[in-house]
């Protein structure tokens, strides 16, 4: 049994998206960001950050397997980029308030977009989809991105702030990162969230080349691989860690 | 051959509507899914039943009218191909087939398998044309058109409109027709004087109506016309370089 529909003149009168009020001229940014067109592109670029910023941390935390020192010189260089033209730390904070504004901008226009589809197809198939060409990575974005954006946090809460449970002193990254991953409960936290981002990078990676128009005979057979390389180097480095110390390679 | 088919009844726009299960046997497998259902509604006539509304014109892949949701696939599970080119032989006897109208909000059904695609003229009426002095038509070849173009904009221009692309997607999003309709014409030189207000305005007016892309790919397999997902990218490519033109240089190359 479906719910009651409308008169379809009704329905079309009061579309999914309404007009913006006639005659107002609203500044550019926020004509802009009302195209869904126009916020998939914004969701793109600041995937590309978020990527970027991934594969940096990945390739900076493998210094774990080159020892307590190698790890915490590096930590401590990060405080340092950009002195002295700018304060210590000043670099870093930018790169976080930076990271922070595409996140927030990422989530959002993904929680608006997602809200649009469900208007857009209130009542749904009654009888079961043969889907064709969707995989469960472009089916789980939504759930992916949440699992992803949940671990982040706990993730800055245990080896950022120190309140994660485990013994944590300031400076100390490589003993901290022991200390959090020998705990075998964390360590599976750590490699499924992991394996979620990869799961979301796999759609990502490639979905991000069509919503910036990036397409052309000559490399599109290389988007995808360029999402699975990408998915599978994140994934294989980040997991690597959580399960080289729990299982006592690295101590 | 004999299939059973389980089809959604629904009297009307407000009315609540429900599967119903018809068994029709004696089957050619020549005929068409459409006239599969011409048989199906002599036999309920005969019956002084109700038959099953259906759209449907040119019965020839060309007009788009036929809609179908089958088993799960709009227009059923062959590529590139129309409900009304879908033939029984592709079934086997003794089938089991659901059919159900599209489904999204700006889709309304307005009777059993019937809904109203006036959104899709929306879209169209706010910029999928030129506008070009009428008359005596013009000489030919006067303005050159490379092959590669020409090909990539006749594959666009065969969308047909049927609304497949936003039955097939999970989000029902009808970026798949709007690209085309946009870039049949943004990739034509007789497109450029209109290219950025076209993509402007039909990816705005698309947006009152439908859902937003992401990238399932769903669309171009549901496709009669087997158009590419590649055309969404270009129209994405346009609109955002549509928004940061200086109108003033808008007739300038690149
Ligand atoms: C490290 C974190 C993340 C990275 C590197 C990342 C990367 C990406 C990339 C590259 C895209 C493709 C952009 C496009 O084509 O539009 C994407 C799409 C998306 N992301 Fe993320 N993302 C991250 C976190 C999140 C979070 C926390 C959420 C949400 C709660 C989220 C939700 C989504 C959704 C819903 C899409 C839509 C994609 C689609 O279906 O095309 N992401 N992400
Ligand atoms: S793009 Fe294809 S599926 Fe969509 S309306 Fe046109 S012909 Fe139908
Ligand atoms: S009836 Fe015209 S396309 Fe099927």
């Amino acid at each position: 049994m479906t719910k009651v529909s409308e008169a379809p003149k009704a329905r079309l009168e009061r579309p999914v998206h309404p007009a913006p009020k006639e005659g107002r001229r609203r500044p550019f940014i926020v004509e802009f960001y009302g195209s869904a067109v126009a916020k998939k592109w914004l969701m793109a670029v600041t995937g590309i950050m978020l990527m970027g910023f991934v594969f940096a941390h990945m390739v900076g935390n493998l210094k774990l397997y080159f020892g307590e020192k190698s790890l915490n010189q590096y930590a401590e260089w990060l405080k340092e980029i950009g002195e002295p033209i700018l304060p210590r730390t000043g670099l870093l904070w930018i790169l976080r308030f930076a990271l922070l504004g595409a996140v927030v901008i990422h989530i959002v226009s993904a929680a608006q977009l997602t809200r649009m589809n469900r208007r857009a197809r209130p009542d749904r198939y009654k009888a079961p989809r043969d889907y064709a060409a969707a995989t469960f990575a472009s089916r789980t974005m939504r759930w992916t991105g949440v699992i992803v954006a949940l671990f982040v946090i706990y993730h800055l809460m245990d080896l950022t702030w120190g309140v994660g449970g485990a013994e944590w002193t300031s400076g100390e990254v490589y003993q901290n990162i022991i200390n959090s991953f020998e705990r075998w409960p964390i360590a599976i936290v750590y490699i499924v969230a992991n394996l979620a981002l990869g799961v979301h990078l796999y759609h990502g990676g490639w979905s991000m080349f069509q919503s910036l128009g990036w397409n052309n005979g000559k490399f599109n057979d290389w988007r995808r691989m360029f999402a699975i390389g990408f998915a599978t180097i994140v994934v294989v480095g980040n997991v690597s860690m959580p399960l080289m110390v729990v299982t006592g390679v690295v101590n | 051959m004999k299939v059973t088919l389980t089809v959604w009844r629904q009297p009307g726009p407000s009315a609540t509507g429900r599967f119903e299960t018809y068994e029709v046997d004696e089957v050619s497998e020549d005929m068409s899914f459409l006239e599969l259902f011409d048989v199906l509604n002599d036999r309920l006539i005969g019956k002084g039943e109700e038959p099953v509304a259906f759209d449907h014109d040119c019965r020839e892949g060309i007009c788009g009218s036929c809609s179908m949701m089958i088993n799960g696939r709009p227009h059923g599970p062959e590529l590139g191909t129309a409900t009304c080119q879908l033939h029984m032989r592709k079934f086997q006897d003794g089938a089991k087939i659901t059919v159900e109208p599209w489904r999204a909000a700006s889709f309304p059904i307005v009777r059993d398998l019937v809904v109203d695609r006036s959104a899709f003229d929306r879209i169209v009426e706010s910029g999928g044309y030129i506008t070009a002095p009428t008359g005596s038509a013009p000489d030919g070849n006067l303005i050159l058109i490379p092959k590669a173009v020409a090909d990539s904009a006749m594959d666009a221009a065969q969308c047909i409109g049927c609304g497949a692309c936003v039955a097939a997607c999970p989000n029902g999003a009808a970026n798949l027709f709007t690209a085309a309709k946009i870039m049949h014409l943004n990739l034509l030189p007789q497109g450029q004087p209109e290219r950025w207000e076209r993509v402007t305005n039909m990816v705005q007016t698309m947006e009152r109506y439908f859902g937003s892309c992401t990238n399932h790919g769903e669309c171009q397999t549901a496709c009669p016309k087997e158009i590419s997902i590649d055309f969404i990218a270009l129209m994405n490519r346009d609109y955002i370089k549509a928004q940061f033109k200086q109108r003033r240089l808008a007739s300038q190359r690149g």
